[in-house]
């Protein structure tokens, strides 16, 4: 989970604290490199496949799954990134604030898109991403790429490429780095946020 | 009207004129009947408890805005001269910048008759000019005749050089003096507040000390050329009190008269840019400030003046170039003078009491020592009582007091008019 | 933060704040359908005391692209003075439900007055003499665009300082931002007071001009002649207009400003205004990106209460 959004979830601020790790580096690397073979597999190849990471937190394992696609087929996958603050449904209800640019330099339609993110939980994130994708035209198909699913959906939205199906409790914090996977809780609060009064 | 009933002062600090002693003091008929400590109360007497008190002549403000005809509803006759008693205050000096102006015997006599049955004796001041419009000379005989003896165009200072000369000449024939606000229109032009460095940084157009300068000059210029009898209203500027404490050592007939405002608050005060801090001279630096307080303490400015001045909410609502100069003052002019100055009490005393009444043409009936056989125009002050300014419990019509929430030190806690204790323990009889 | 009254409720974190925000508006401004849900069921209200075709049509654009609602209270300042106060005209528009309040007034201070008055965010379109912050922002925005950071940049603000909104708050946030200040103007167009203002002040522009990265024109008004603060429009473009003459005086890289609208052969000679350096369209395009992500930070960011 990326820090600006740990920061910006109840508890605000509140430091991330891990409790046990359930993937290595040595894991990741391996996830990585069996959801691109089942990429590859799914779509007979990667013709008119383009990967869109998550800011901030699916665009460095977007990446990775480029590099791993490129190994794998010899072929340089078109990724981009994009930013689903302004698409999202919690507006108004906790703090959101555009995290990074949405870079996406090719019109999308006709395209197979796999949107990459590292953590699925309540599925809010990718319907404001399904949202956001609309802006750069009508792929012929959406794909979702994660690495860890903790469940808890929300929404009907299922992934097509999972590294791991991790259970957790509601209150777990799951962070993905490019070092492996940790599981902790947010430990205490950070300085109190100004919320709005005389409303 | 004399109050038949006997009333008993008892247990203060008695503090005039004439110095300071311990004593009781007994009112009957309107008049002091005797000044003694340790006296024993008369059957049927009212008696005012002033243990830890000062007892001393009523205040006199020589600067009250009353409204009353044409703006009834920011304050009238009766809520202001109830607002003034809560003050300490057995006079006022209506200023004559009402609709339509206090500017011929009529219109005098008629604010004169909505004083009779105030809790306040209530003087007024004429205008100069018809209208107030600095053109012609108001009929100043025929208001001198009704007991006029202060006149202004109070929030215009007479412009033509000519005009005030030949005002000043007229005048001292009556034995009348009058009174400026002095701002040079023209060089004030547009200004909402002092000009400097917080006009500048806030944008708002400001008006120079100087304005008000150059007119205080050139009126002891003309009293220098006249002989005449100027008062300078609400001196605001280090220059404005060094000019005037200059034509004093000169030996010329000028008196002043600063604004609890002018050495409380300072322009930087506007930087909300809350209407409330609005008002006509503008605030002025923290310079002008010490200048004014030295002012006071030297004698230089006579008097403590309120220039209480009752907007409605409606005039205060708008835009900062939009809004009504002016703000409260007869409730808070005594705790203010009292807790901003650095002066011993019978002084504060002497600028709110004794040389304002003598200014104003009232020693015969206000600001006179406190002895037997002189009218029973007394207040009673708390110099300890700690309170907090509620704009809601005050007695004026109007809320437009800048000081909502500070917490101020003295206050009056019995007046007397005429005999009549109309301030009990803070609270207004009638 | 709940209001945008001035640049330093901001201070340089919150510039480089709004400006790192900016960059994702700047993204959505380019795009085919330049438009995202953010502020869907939002209402934004224009009250505009003051004519501001450009201000008021940018912000506008910048609420219509986050999809809030916005409606329009102009009001002429003659009307408005015979009627109801103008707290009452806030606290009635304020009751119909909305979520922010545009405010454009001829007199400075009155987004202070209003932000007292109502409970939701208000920002500041320019008031009176005093603040014009999202020009600021915007103008800071379209110089780090050019240059990267403003940090040691050399900033010549050539003009009616006196008069210029648009000043004031550019002195603040250029100099917030390490930017270093001249102002040029003749001492009638100054303000009466610079004490606390960070800048340097000159009455030549030929002496400024071979060491800035940045001129920022004013706009000169033609009652400036009348009120005596100037001779002649004609005297002033002499000693004080960026003619061509002058233009070629700047550095090779150093860029020429100007909030708009222009009086072309006044301030600005009419060819220079069109020349490659000169940013002056690049800040309206910029200041529908800024005005969406001021809006957007003061409506989106904050939970709602």
């Amino acid at each position: 989970m990326a820090e600006r959004e740990r920061a910006a979830t109840p508890p605000y601020g509140g430091v991330f604290s891990a409790r046990s790790r359930v993937m290595d580096a040595e894991d990741l690397r391996r996830a990585v490199t069996r959801i691109a073979h089942e990429i590859v597999e799914r779509n007979h190849g990667l013709d008119g496949v383009v990967l869109i990471g998550l800011q901030t937190g699916g665009v460095p394992l977007a990446g990775r799954l480029a590099e791993a696609l490129s190994r794998i087929e010899g072929v340089e996958v078109p990724t981009g990134s994009i930013d689903v603050a302004l698409y999202r449904d919690d507006i108004g209800l906790r703090p959101v604030i555009p995290e990074a640019v949405t870079d996406i330099s090719f019109d999308l339609t006709g395209l197979t898109v796999v949107l990459v993110d590292d953590v699925l939980f309540t599925g809010r994130t990718v319907r404001a991403a399904l949202d956001a994708l609309n802006a750069y035209g009508r792929p012929r198909a959406v794909q979702l790429a994660v690495m860890v699913d903790r469940g808890h959906r929300e929404l009907p939205i299922r992934p097509d490429y999972v590294g791991k199906n991790l259970p957790t409790r509601l209150d777990e914090i799951v962070d993905v780095r490019d070092d492996g996977v940790d599981v902790g809780e947010k430990r205490g609060t950070g300085p109190e946020r100004k919320t709005q009064s005389g409303r | 009207m004399p109050d038949r009933h006997p009333v008993l002062i008892r247990g203060g600090r008695v503090i005039d004129v004439t110095g300071e002693r311990v004593a009781d003091v007994l009112i009957d008929g309107g008049l002091v009947q005797a000044v003694e400590d340790g006296m024993s109360t008369p059957a049927g007497a009212t008696v005012l408890d002033a243990a830890g008190c000062i007892v001393a002549p009523g205040l006199v403000d020589l600067h009250t805005h009353l409204r009353q005809p044409g703006r009834e509803e920011a304050e009238t006759v009766e809520t202001g001269a109830r607002a003034a008693a809560l003050g300490g205050f057995t006079a006022v000096v209506a200023m004559p910048n009402t609709e339509p102006a206090l500017d011929s015997a009529a219109a005098v006599r008629e604010v004169l008759e909505l004083g009779v049955s105030a809790v306040c004796d209530v003087r007024v001041a004429g205008a100069i000019t018809r209208g107030r419009l600095g053109r012609e000379l108001a009929p100043l005989g025929e208001m001198a005749d009704l007991g006029v003896r202060l006149f202004t165009d109070d929030g215009d200072g007479v412009q033509d050089a000519r005009l005030m000369r030949r005002a000043l000449e007229y005048a001292s024939a009556l034995g009348v003096t009058l009174a400026q606000h002095c701002e040079d229109k023209v060089l004030a032009a547009g200004g909402h507040m002092h000009e400097g460095e917080w006009s500048s940084r806030l944008g708002v157009p400001g008006q120079p000390a100087e304005a008000e300068e150059l007119m205080v000059a050139r009126d002891i210029a003309l009293a220098r050329l006249t002989g005449g009898r100027v008062h300078f209203l609400h001196l605001s500027t280090a220059g404005s009190v060094a000019a005037v404490r200059a034509a004093k050592a000169e030996g010329l007939a000028v008196t002043a008269e600063a604004a609890p405002h002018h050495f409380t608050l300072t322009d930087a005060a506007v930087e909300g840019y809350d209407t409330l801090y609005k008002v006509n001279p503008p605030l002025r630096t923290a310079a002008d400030v010490v200048a004014v307080k030295a002012g006071l303490a030297d004698g230089t400015i006579d008097a403590i003046a309120t220039d209480h001045a009752p907007h409605a909410p409606e005039d205060k609502e708008v835009p900062f170039d939009q809004a009504r100069p002016g703000m409260l003052g007869l409730e808070t002019a005594l705790a203010l003078a009292l807790t901003e100055l650095d002066l011993p009490v019978a002084d504060v005393l002497a600028l709110l009491s004794w040389n304002p009444a003598r200014i104003a043409g009232l020693e015969s009936s206000h600001g006179g020592p406190v002895a037997e056989g002189r009218p029973a125009n007394l207040c009673v002050i708390d110099p300890a009582a700690t309170w907090v300014v509620d704009p809601d419990a005050l007695a004026s019509r109007a809320r437009n007091t800048p000081y909502a929430g500070r917490k101020l030190t003295g206050r009056a806690r019995h007046t007397v008019l005429r005999g009549e204790p109309v301030v009990v323990d803070g609270v207004a009889k009638r | 933060m709940k209001h945008l009254l001035s640049v330093a409720d901001l201070g340089a974190d919150g510039i480089e704040e709004v400006m790192r925000v900016t960059d994702s508006f700047v993204e959505v401004s380019e795009r085919a359908i330049p438009r995202v849900p953010a502020l869907r069921g939002r209402t934004v209200v224009s009250l505009f005391y003051e004519e501001s075709t450009r201000t008021r049509l940018s912000f506008e654009m910048a609420a219509k692209r986050l999809s809030a609602d916005t409606m329009n209270f102009s009001v002429s300042t003659s009307s408005a003075k015979k009627g109801e106060s103008l707290r009452d005209t806030c606290q009635t528009i304020e009751a119909m439900g909305i979520d922010a309040l545009v405010v454009r007034h001829s007199s400075a201070g009155v987004p202070w007055q209003v932000a007292s008055w109502v409970g939701c965010p208000v920002i500041n379109a320019g008031d009176g003499w005093h603040e014009h912050p999202t020009q600021a922002l915007l103008d800071c925005y379209t110089i780090r665009g050019r240059r990267g950071s403003l940090v040691g940049l050399r900033i010549a603000v050539v003009g009616d300082v006196k008069h210029s909104r648009v000043a004031r708050s550019g002195v603040l946030a250029f100099t917030m931002l390490g930017a270093e200040v001249t102002i040029v103007a003749p001492p009638t167009l100054l303000p009466p007071s610079l004490d606390g203002w960070p800048v340097e002040v000159s009455h030549d522009l030929d002496s400024v001009l071979a060491k800035v990265d940045v001129v920022y024109l004013l706009r000169m008004q033609a009652e400036r002649q009348s009120e005596a603060l100037l001779p002649s429009l004609r005297e002033y473009t002499a000693r004080y207009g960026l003619t061509r003459n002058r233009f070629d005086l700047l550095p090779d890289d150093a860029l020429v400003m100007h909030p708009g609208p222009i009086n072309r052969g006044v301030e600005i000679a009419a060819d220079v205004a069109d020349l490659p350096r000169s940013l002056i369209t690049r800040q309206v395009a910029n200041g529908v990106a800024v005005r969406m992500a001021v809006l957007f930070l003061l409506l989106g960011s904050e939970p709602r209460a």
